[in-house]
């Protein structure tokens, strides 16, 4: 079975600066796959190439097989690719509701349908056993680290997305928190969507992750499965940037 | 950065929302509540306008507080309040347009131009007015949001050049009348008193059965809505404000009856209601409106979202020069015509002290079109209150300059107050 998302050879500068230098990614449907690295290696823009807020400069972009061609945001969310950002990017002066649905409003005769919207939203962090929220009408800024990432999740999940990519989703999280979010991250690669999780705490990596990806200055160092290999290994491989002997998927 | 919510108060998983308190005193406490958070609002407007009113009042009795006055006052503040309308949506996205005054009264020599001077029809000639504001905002809007001039700069050269243009289009000293009743009677005539009453039985009967079947529909399916005695009490408010004001303008208020009769809801109170209604609509109900409010709040989040952050810029300075060009003719009309100064003057700055003052943040994200309205009343009733004391028209603007003064350190300290306390 081909990868849901397949990157090959993908390359981005910033002026002088070349951030990605020939990046080959896969992720497959049903597992959770880490993106790790140090600082300055180039996560965050392939992250953001992948949702269409940069382009590449060169390279393939694969989904379910097909070559696909992602411009803007508009494109990644049409694929079923939704990105959980580390900034989260809610506008705090909207609601829960309203940012759960922010670009993607329901409409009834043309209006916004805040009945359905609030309906929904409910369902999804009921779903999501989310019970930390007193009221889906509280404007974001009101709301702490924890509630705010369940927020940005949830929205992530209300769209039948296929492709979840999540951002340091545990960075500013306490540890019954950092709990959850990784119960809430393993679900849903159990549910059959593709996870691609990007972490600095490796000991959330190697509790939920399938295969670790690991940037070493722009390059890939290699896709390794999590079972066959020790943390000392990915270690090595993030500073080093070279797969210790016997790692290599 | 250590963030825990399990010190938060935790709702029972079975009913999300804490019972609400839905007595008298529940409802008054949450609104305190949201005062001591920061969600200020209109409130210190409300306050202040009360203020003035009392103080005129007290000063003037016989000449600030009759219905000739009072309709006076009105008509004087259509124009500004019209205005403070359309900045609003400028303001909501964090923006400014200090050229709205003068392309207000471009557009209305516009009219003048094509009615008076061409003979065109009227609404030929209405549509190319209000085309020439649309125009001037897509050029504003395309500098700042294309190119991303900061609209501080671009709306100051066209606040010097427009008021080139309408110079140039009038002539030095001049003047264009409007001879047309329908421009004419927008800021001058009444309605009959009997449409008036009907008008506001309307407003009433509609604004409390809309919102209660909405009400009773979200509490059918268990949404969050406001407890039913707030509702009563949010109508019956609007009853009492709307019955006492059209009351009020239904006297015969002319000083010598006999000879012409003057009574009835002014024509531009209709207008300022009418646009307020239609534009709140907008921001409220429509895709469009929320993603002017996420622009305003946080434009980065909104272009992820997929939000066109281009259009909804574009859009806001289109409509803000828009409704400058019925703002421009609702002022013109008060005079009968059109000169180089029209818009001019203290114009602009009052209007966007209306906005600021009835509560909407120049921060962007935050205010509402009925703030415009409030903060309208509030400038017309101190220009219109000083007057009558008498006072040189140098204390005039010194105390309106100390009540913007006011207002914007309300904003910013709230603000602080909001963030201090998490909410926005």
């Amino acid at each position: 079975m081909s990868p849901l998302l397949e990157l090959r050879g993908v390359e981005k500068s910033f002026g002088a600066v070349q951030v990605l230098r020939g990046v080959d990614l896969s992720v497959r449907a049903g597992r959770v796959t880490a993106l790790v690295g140090d600082n300055g290696a180039g996560k965050s823009t392939l992250v953001k190439g992948m949702a269409g807020i940069h382009l590449f400069d060169a390279g393939d972009y694969l989904f379910e097989g097909e070559p696909v061609k992602v411009t803007n945001p508009k494109d990644a969310a049409a694929l079923g690719i939704e990105v959980v950002y580390q900034d989260l990017a809610l506008c705090d002066n909207l609601d829960v509701v309203h940012n759960m649905f922010l670009g993607r409003e329901m409409k009834r005769l043309r209006l916004v349908d805040e009945d359905t919207m609030e309906q929904r939203a409910r369902e999804t962090l009921d779903g999501l056993s989310v019970r930390t929220l007193k009221s889906v009408r509280t404007p974001v800024a009101s709301l702490s680290g924890g509630q705010r990432q369940t927020v940005a999740i949830a929205r992530a999940v209300l769209w039948n997305s296929k492709l979840v990519v999540l951002d340091e989703p545990t960075a500013a999280l306490g540890v019954a928190q950092t709990e959850q979010v990784l119960r809430l991250v393993r679900r849903l690669a159990d549910n059959g969507l593709g996870v691609l999780l990007i972490s600095h705490n490796l000991n959330d990596v190697f509790e939920v992750a399938d295969d670790i990806a690991v940037l070493y200055l722009g390059r890939m160092v290699g896709q390794i499965d999590a079972a066959s290999t020790t943390r000392g290994r990915v270690v090595e491989a993030i500073t080093t940037g070279v797969v210790p002997e016997g790692g290599a998927a | 950065m250590s963030i825990d919510t399990e010190d938060r108060p935790v709702a029972d998983p079975s009913s999300p929302d804490p019972m609400p308190d839905n007595s008298l005193g529940g409802i008054f406490r949450a609104y305190l509540a949201k005062l001591r958070g920061g969600e200020v609002g209109s409130l210190p407007a409300v306050l202040g306008l009360v203020a003035l009113v009392v103080v005129f009042s007290a000063l003037r009795p016989e000449q600030f507080t009759n219905s000739f006055n009072f309709a006076n006052l009105i008509g004087q503040s259509a124009g500004v309040t019209v205005l403070a309308m359309g900045l609003v949506f400028v303001l909501l996205l964090g923006e400014i347009d200090l050229s709205a005054g003068f392309a207000g009264g471009t557009c209305a020599g516009v009219l003048g131009v094509f009615l008076t001077r061409q003979e065109w029809p009227l609404l030929l000639a209405l549509v190319a007015a209000l085309l020439t504001g649309a125009v001037i905002g897509l050029l504003i809007g395309l500098l700042v949001a294309r190119l991303g001039i900061p609209s501080f700069v671009v709306t100051l050269a066209a606040f010097l050049g427009l008021q080139g243009v309408l110079l140039s289009m009038i002539g030095e000293g001049g003047t264009i009348p409007y001879r047309n009743d329908f421009i004419n009677g927008l800021n001058n005539s009444n309605l009959p008193v009997w449409l008036g009453w009907a008008l506001a039985v309307v407003c009433i009967v509609g604004y409390a059965a809309t919102t209660y079947v909405a009400d009773a529909r979200r509490r059918a399916k268990n949404l969050t809505v406001q407890p039913i005695l707030l509702w009563a009490l949010k109508a019956g408010l609007l009853t009492v404000v709307v019955l006492a004001v059209v009351g009020y303008l239904s006297v015969e208020r002319s000083r010598n009856p006999a000879l012409t009769s003057l009574k009835g809801v002014p024509v531009s109170l209709l207008v300022i209601v009418g646009l307020l209604i239609v534009l709140t609509f907008m921001l409220t109900r429509t895709a469009w409106g929320r993603h002017v409010y996420a622009v305003g709040g946080n434009a980065e989040a909104a272009r992820r979202a997929g939000i066109n952050v281009f259009r909804v810029r574009l859009s806001c300075f289109v409509l803000c020069s828009t409704m400058a060009a019925v703002a421009g003719i609702m002022i013109a009309s008060r005079t009968n015509s059109v000169n180089p100064n029209t818009g001019g003057e203290t114009t602009l700055l009052y209007a966007v002290g209306a906005a600021v003052i009835g509560g909407t943040s120049l921060f962007g994200g935050k205010g509402r079109v009925i703030d415009a309205v409030i903060g309208g009343t509030v400038v017309a009733v101190i220009d219109n209150g000083m007057g009558l004391l008498d006072q040189p028209q140098g204390t005039v603007w010194m105390v309106t300059g100390l009540v913007l003064l006011v207002a914007a350190s309300v904003d910013a300290l709230s603000r602080r107050r909001a963030s201090a306390t998490g909410h926005v």
